[in-house]
């Protein structure tokens, strides 16, 4: 299973690699952030989609936008094999995790409301879509 | 004892002789006021059924701002509600994406 996921998103890495240049690095086998996705983040620069992706809130430097796209890639890899794993499509899937990774902003952070306008998180809860749990 | 004014204005119906002219005219006025009762029902809907065709079709308005989310407007609620639990696993151990 762990050894399936690492070639998935080794796969991601070498698909976005050829994509996006050489600004990719084996980062993504680490437990942590990209620090460039980290920092943007917390700046406010891209926020949680209700799709479940990363979105930019303001327009990307080039090699943020990089950076964020290979994060969406890794992402959508992961929700397609989870996706299938549990007979649903990608895109339920997606927004399922969406729901959950808006409910895990921590204030300050960025996320997208229900009619698509990006929100600050504060110390309440956030505003979902209503199909959310 | 009888009202003779009824005995009067319409002729009693058995006479074998008079039956049927007097059904004849019996039917003929009844379906005159049936005839009558159609158009009256016809001249109070009629302005009504013209004020419907002129006034009162349904527009259907396009919204002035555009929708923003189409999107995943047909994944249903207890898709997702199946899915959380699962969905927050892999979160968690995805967590550099994430």
């Amino acid at each position: 299973m762990m050894s399936r996921r690492f070639r998935n998103v080794a796969t991601a890495l070498a698909l976005g690699a050829m994509a996006l240049g050489p600004l990719m690095t084996s980062a993504a086998l680490a437990q942590a952030r990209d620090p460039a996705y980290a920092a943007a983040r917390s700046a406010g620069q891209v926020g949680e989609k209700i799709d479940g992706y990363l979105g930019f809130v303001t327009p990307p430097a080039p090699a943020l936008r990089a950076v964020i796209d290979d994060v969406n890639i890794k992402r959508k890899a992961v929700y397609a094999d989870k996706a299938k794993a549990n007979n649903a499509t990608v895109e339920e899937y997606a927004l399922t995790s969406g729901c959950v990774l808006i409910a895990q902003t921590r204030p300050g952070e960025k996320y997208q409301a229900p009619d698509g306008t990006w929100q600050t998180r504060g110390a309440g809860a956030p505003l979902r879509d209503a199909r959310c749990p | 004892m009888k009202p003779t004014r009824l005995t009067r204005a319409i002729k009693p119906a058995n006479n074998a002789a008079m039956g049927s002219s007097d059904m004849g005219i019996g039917a003929k006025g009844s379906r005159r006021s049936a005839r009558g009762a159609i158009w009256a029902t016809a001249r109070l809907v009629l302005p009504l059924v013209g004020g419907a065709m002129l006034s009162g079709c349904i527009s259907v308005k396009a919204p002035d701002k555009p929708i923003v989310i189409e999107l995943n407007i047909n994944i249903k609620q207890e898709v997702i509600y199946r899915l959380a639990g699962d969905a927050a696993q892999t979160i968690d151990k995805n967590a550099e994406i994430f």
